[in-house]
Order: structure tokens, then sequence, then C-alpha cells
């Protein structure tokens, strides 16, 4: 019969000591971890009625669970952005007086491209494109 | 009943209890406590102010907790509810919000003027770094009890917060997902959030706080090391009651403030938060979290191979980790102190809090 030193006894005992609470911190762990939310893809979405926006103007809409910028540029031109400042994810609004979409969290700001022009923000807006059907207006992912 | 019989009786209850709860002890321990007697003696008051206010935010905390309701659809007409419908309910609240931003301040104020005074010498080490852990603990509590109210300002604050949590490197993405219970701020956001403020976070500070005021009577309070004179003896007060009676009034005139300032000026409720508004003109954090705001809002997009924000991060986790090492780094390994130093770091991180926060506040 193999001898047990108390070495290797202290080894087992700790090990599954070690074993069990790692069996309690386990599903804790995955427990504080939450769970994705399943939601059904959205692709495009009828955002707006054209009659309800005036030329150099914008408003905030949603597109699933995100909020959007669209802007209507002109009389015919739309243009849409995803509204989550790339800098701190604050929600952006269109600046009718300049022609830019402010993040009033950090004062950063973006052209009618989604391009940063100044301020914090590190990265351009996600683009969406814009499609008018009559007189809705319609927003669909790029690419 | 005559007062003979009274003192009697007394007596025989303060002898039983003396058996079984060893009182003799603790009179014996308060006799001997005493507090250093020199020109800087007010500032050892502020750290029994916090205490003192850390009590008025539990107490009122749990007065709140009677009509308070943790959910997006509900948080912010409770709150409403508490302060148009429930007597005295905006009373309440705004003493609940005024103390805990006087309790900040008064933190502030502690830590600072025991960096000055050197309270953090050897063998204050733990006493320090405790110290800076119920800070932060104290900022956590701001930080979380901000959303409650489920308005604007606390719906961008918080969504700014956790992507700031979000863009540590590694650890940064599942701690952001942790804190907002999922990828965006939401009402699983507010509920963990409530959890936090009302559950984990009075719990983890109650222990620590523990350990902090039994390191302040294990060691004693400190005298700055200017003061010592050659017989190494610096005038001393007895804790009870010279000390304790001045605290009370200490603590009585901060109600005073307190009370005033939650009557006066009524804590503003707000805009009910919505996720598809934009973020308001104008719209800026607490003040003490609006100097390391307005440094992120200066800021350019990018510091050398960095995002501005993680630049931000990096520079406000360093100086917070080389201020929480002061003891360490305060001492020369021969013993002597970088006075110098400690006082420079000192004066030039309270000059930032202070000039950023103005700027921050103004702009």
């Amino acid at each position: 019969m193999p001898q047990v030193t108390r070495r290797s006894a202290n080894w087992l005992l700790g090990g599954g000591v070690a074993g069990s609470l790692a069996s309690f911190v386990y599903p804790v762990m995955r427990f504080l971890n939450p769970p994705a939310t399943p939601e059904a893809p959205v692709n495009e979405v009828v955002v707006a009625n054209a009659q309800q926006m005036l030329p150099n103007s914008g408003r905030v809409v949603k597109f699933g669970s995100k909020p959007v910028l669209l802007i209507r540029v002109g009389e015919a031109e739309w243009r849409a952005f995803g509204a989550t400042c790339t800098h701190l994810n604050c929600t952006v609004q269109y600046r009718p007086e300049s022609q830019q979409i402010w993040c009033a969290c950090h004062n950063g700001f973006y052209d009618l491209n989604g391009r940063v022009v100044s301020g914090p923000p590190p990265r351009p807006l996600d683009e969406y494109a814009v499609r008018t059907r009559g007189q809705e207006i319609v927003i669909a992912r790029k690419g | 009943m005559p007062v003979a019989v009274f003192s009697q009786r007394k007596a025989r209850v303060v002898a039983w209890l003396d058996e079984r709860l060893a009182l003799d002890r603790i009179r014996e321990f308060l006799a001997h406590k005493t507090v250093p007697v020199h020109s800087g003696t007010i500032w050892y008051y502020f750290g029994g102010i916090t205490l003192f206010l850390f009590g008025i935010q539990v107490a009122t905390g749990i007065l709140l907790l009677l009509y308070y309701r943790p959910t997006a659809t509900e948080a912010y007409e409770s709150v409403q509810f508490i302060v148009t419908r429930v007597e005295f309910g905006w009373l309440i609240r705004s003493l609940h919000s005024w103390s805990a931003n006087l309790m900040i301040l008064t933190a502030f104020v502690h830590m600072f003027s025991v960096a000055f005074l050197r309270g953090w010498r050897r063998p204050r080490e733990v006493t320090w770094l405790s110290g800076i852990v119920l800070l932060g603990l104290t900022l956590a509590f701001g930080f979380s009890g901000y959303l409650l109210p489920w308005n604007t300002t606390a719906y961008f604050a918080t969504k700014v917060g956790t992507d700031l949590a979000g863009s540590i490197p590694l650890i940064g993405p599942p701690l952001a997902r942790f804190l907002r219970g999922g990828d965006d701020v939401t009402g699983g956001t507010l509920t963990r959030f409530f959890g936090f403020h009302v559950a984990v976070l009075p719990a983890v500070t109650t222990a620590v706080l523990a350990v902090h005021l039994a390191l302040v009577q294990r060691f004693g309070i400190s005298s700055p090391p200017w003061l010592k004179t050659s017989e190494g003896k610096v005038p001393q007060m007895r804790f009870v009651p010279n000390f304790l009676l001045r605290e009370l009034m200490a603590w009585y005139a901060a109600l005073a403030a307190l009370g005033v300032l939650a009557a006066l000026f009524p804590w503003p409720l707000g805009e009910k938060a919505d996720p598809f508004a934009p973020a308001p003109a104008g719209i800026r954090p607490e003040w003490y979290f609006l100097a390391p705001f307005y440094t992120l809002k200066l800021l350019p997009s990018h510091v050398a191979f960095l995002e501005g924000e993680q630049a931000g991060l990096i520079g406000f986790g360093l100086l917070g980790l080389w201020w929480a090492a002061l003891p360490f780094w305060g001492v020369r390994p021969d013993g002597r102190e970088r006075t110098r130093l400690v006082t420079g770091t000192g004066v030039l991180l309270l000059a930032w809090l202070s000039s950023f926060t103005l700027l921050g506040y103004l702009k």
C-alpha cells in the first residue's frame, strides 16, 4: 500500500478545498456577466416623413436600439450617421448655424461627412445610407 | 424615587454591564487618549466631520429607500413622487444629495491635511492607504448614486464614465459590460448601480472604515514632525471630554450648514433620461469629476499611439497610484523625508484639481 505523506495529504486537501471554492465562485462570476440580449437584426427603417423636417435640420431617430442622427442637408439631400460620439459615447446633435455635428459632452465637432473637425473624438461617425420612398425617409446600414 | 436608591441601582446596572462588556477597559483607553494641540489642530476635525456626514447619508438613504423604485420606467417618477408628494420628501432628498457633496469635499480636505501635516509617516502607511480606498469608495458612491434619479445629466455621465472604464486596455471591455449590465446604459445599468449603491458599497465601506478607525485608535493622532520639541513632546488635550466636545460642536456646525443648504437650495431633479435625445448643451458632471472631465475635453483625439481618452485615463491612473503610494516615496531609505517633493506634489495636485474644477465649471 503506497505511503501517504503529510505533504501529499496537504496538497490533496488543499486542492480539494480550492476546487470546491472554484465550483462556487465560477457560477457567481458567470452570473455577474450580463447575457447578450438577442435582437432581431435591423437592416432598414422608415424613420421620418420628408414633410416633417425642414432643410438644414437634424434629429435623432431610432434604428433598432441604436440612436441615428438624420440630417436634411438640402431640399433633396439627406445624410445619416450613428449618433454615438466616438469619444466617450454621448449622443451627438446637428448644429444648423455651423452645419456641423456637435457633441455637447466634450465639445467634439464632425462635418457633414461624419469626419472629425475638432475636439477629442478619435474616429469619424458611422455612416448610414438614406433613401427616399415618396415622402418616406428610409435609413439602411451601409456595406 | 429617592436619589440614593437611584444611584444605587445605577451603580448595579453599570457593574453588571462592566462585568460583561469590559467597559472599564474602554474607559481606561479613553482616559489616556489624547490629541496634539498646535496651530493645525483644526484640520483634525475633518475626518470626524466626514464620518458624521456618512452617518447622515446612511440615515437619509434608508428613508429614501422607502419610496424609491430602481427601474428605468419608475425611477424618475418615484423621485418625483418623493420630492412632490411625500411630506418633507424634498428635504430628505436634498439632505442626501447635499451631504453626499459635502462629504466628498470634507474627505478631500481631510486627505490633503493629512498629506501636508505628514500624518502618513511610519507606522501609519496602512492608515493612509485605507483612507485612499475610502475616498475611492466615496467617489464610487457618488457615481453610482448620481444615476439613480434617471435624469438626462445622470444618463450621459454614466455613459461617459462607463465608456471611460471600457477604454482600459484588456480588462476595459468586460468591465464596462459588467458595470452596465450589457452593451449600453439601460434600465439594467440602473438596477446594477442601485445594488452597488445600497448594498455592495455600504458593506465594503463599513469594513474599510472599521479598519481605518481601528488603525487611528491603534497609533493615535499624529503630530507634524516640525513640532517636535527637544524633549520630543507636543502639548496634548484629552480626547474625552475636551476634543470630543469640540468635535461635536463641529458636527453641529456641519449639520447647520447642511440644513441651510438643503432647505434653501433644494437639489434639482432635471429632465427624465431619454436614450434617443442628444446630450444637452452645457452638460457637465458633478463638481468632483469636473477636473478630469475638463482635462479630457482639452486632450486631442490622439496622444502618440493612444486615443486621447486612453491617454487621459492612463494619466489619471498613474497620478492616483503615485499619490496613493505617498508614504513609500515620501521617505528616503535612510529615513529622511522628501519634504519638498511631497509638498510640491500635493500643491500641484491641489492646484490642478481646483483650477480645472473651476475652468470646467465656467467654460
